[in-house]
């Protein structure tokens, strides 16, 4: 249970995209077609899942305060080398996504060609840096959660650059005005999808808030259901014109 | 300028406005929307920036010609992590609360693409002395785009700048409240960032056609 709830959570309500605005660079520098969409959102769930866990038994073991008395005994209980966590976890990363690439490209040259060309532009990208941060920021007790949380991050990027990734390719037909071109429009439909994805937020914390959140939420849903209300109004109107002229 | 010759000048300026590294060369995106709900997080972020950027640059400069070109990328993320670390020291020595707002944002500054794509492109190629300027300018250029969103949205957000009630007080409906002026709360929500950050590109491009994509 607790699995599937921080799985779910880490897909749709902390996403990495909408929730955090992590990977945005290659999240925007791919997404021009689904199909290399697919392959780059492939390689970061691969490389979340090997890296998140690798990197929480490192916070464990090495870096917290204490830690190091578990791994060299109790004498070194005062020690503290939490200072060292970015140097360890994108060590870390980096050197994995240089060995998962050459692992695949030995054993899977197929896997290699279609994934291949991303992973160099995974070890720099802010979502896997970012899964390793925030894993270790809210304190993930186990190592099968941190690999739940390392999958399901994977996943809901994946999900939204797929998603971007369609809508761009659609949107190629559409008269969008000359200067939102490209990056512009981009970053307003990212904007509006997000706003969507914050539906999922009370999905799981319903009612265990504190009240001065929940207002100000409830006072943006009065918003948007004014707004919405408008927006159904204008339509109506512009359908009565529609069939007036016909 | 006598300082700075004509092409060490423009070094600093391009970045600027016409080669933008987050409108234009949509570098470093990450961070530019997650920490500018308030305008006092994005000029921290801002400085943070210039600093590793800055030193940065030159740290690879002067050792562009030892670094074997097949581990590059790990060599580089060292010395940001390096420097990162540093910055996050400090922030959590002098302004403990603002680390706090900031939170991994300041470890992110690692793989920021703005610092990588500086790297690649320019001082692996050239002097220190140009890296260095290189740096501040596309530091510069990134500030400035991160403190034009903070300010829109801590503005018409919270109806404050940098903490300072500048549009009257919401509660005792003093200032422009009193004509029955309402905070935006929805600019404070994340999404908001993203459609403030598309806006200024409209803004941008519309004003400099040369820019606009096909």
């Amino acid at each position: 249970m607790e699995h599937l709830e921080l799985f779910f959570k880490s897909i749709f309500i902390d996403n990495m995209v909408f929730a955090t605005f992590l990977g945005m660079c290659s999240y925007l520098a791919v997404s021009k077609k689904v199909k290399t969409a697919v392959g780059l959102g492939a390689a970061v769930i691969f490389v979340l899942a090997i890296t998140v866990p690798l990197n929480w038994l490192l916070d464990q073991y090495i870096l917290q305060p204490g830690a190091l008395a578990k791994t060299l005994g109790p004498e070194y209980a005062d020690y503290d080398l939490s200072f060292l966590s970015f140097i360890l976890f994108i060590a870390t990363i980096a050197t994995m996504v240089q060995l998962v690439e050459i692992v695949v490209e030995k054993f899977s040259p197929s896997l290699y060609n279609s994934l291949g060309i991303f992973l160099p532009l995974i070890a720099v990208n802010c979502a896997i840096l970012g899964g390793s941060l925030f894993m270790q920021s809210r304190e993930i007790p186990t190592l099968g959660l941190a690999l739940t949380y390392g999958v399901g991050s994977g996943i809901g990027w994946f999900l939204a650059i797929l998603a971007i990734a369609a809508i761009r390719e659609k949107i190629r037909y559409s008269k969008v005005p000359a200067p939102l071109r490209g990056l512009g429009i981009t970053f307003i439909i990212t904007g509006l999808m997000a706003i969507g994805f914050m539906s999922f937020g009370g999905m799981l914390t319903g009612g265990d808030e504190d009240k001065g959140e929940s207002k100000t939420e409830q006072a943006i849903l009065k918003k948007d259901t004014v707004k919405e209300n408008e927006i159904n109004k204008l339509s109506e109107n512009g359908e009565n014109k529609t069939a007036i002229n016909q | 300028m006598g300082l700075l010759s004509k092409k060490d000048a423009k070094l600093i300026t391009d970045p600027l406005a016409d080669n933008n590294p987050i409108t234009i060369q949509v570098l470093g995106i990450c961070s530019a929307l997650a920490i500018t709900a308030e305008l006092k997080a994005s000029i921290v972020m801002a400085i943070a920036v210039l600093f590793v950027l800055a030193m940065g640059n030159v740290v690879i400069s002067l050792m562009r010609n030892i670094i074997p070109s097949k581990i590059r990328i790990i060599v580089q993320l060292v010395v940001v992590a390096a420097l990162v670390i540093v910055v996050d020291l400090v922030l959590k020595a002098y302004a403990y609360d603002l680390s706090k707002t900031l939170s991994v944002f300041v470890g992110l500054i690692i793989t920021n693409c703005i610092i990588m794509g500086r790297f690649e492109a320019f001082a692996l190629a050239n002097g220190p002395w140009q890296s260095f300027l290189d740096g501040i300018g596309n530091a510069a250029g990134y500030g400035i785009i991160l403190i034009i969103v903070g300010f829109f949205r801590e503005l018409l957000g919270s109806g404050t700048l940098l903490g300072y009630k500048v549009l009257g007080d919401p509660i005792e409906k003093t200032g422009v409240y009193a004509f029955g002026y309402e905070n935006n709360g929805f600019m404070l929500l994340a999404p908001m960032a993203l459609i403030v950050l598309g806006i200024i590109i409209w803004v941008q491009r519309s004003r400099n056609e040369a820019l606009i994509e096909d």
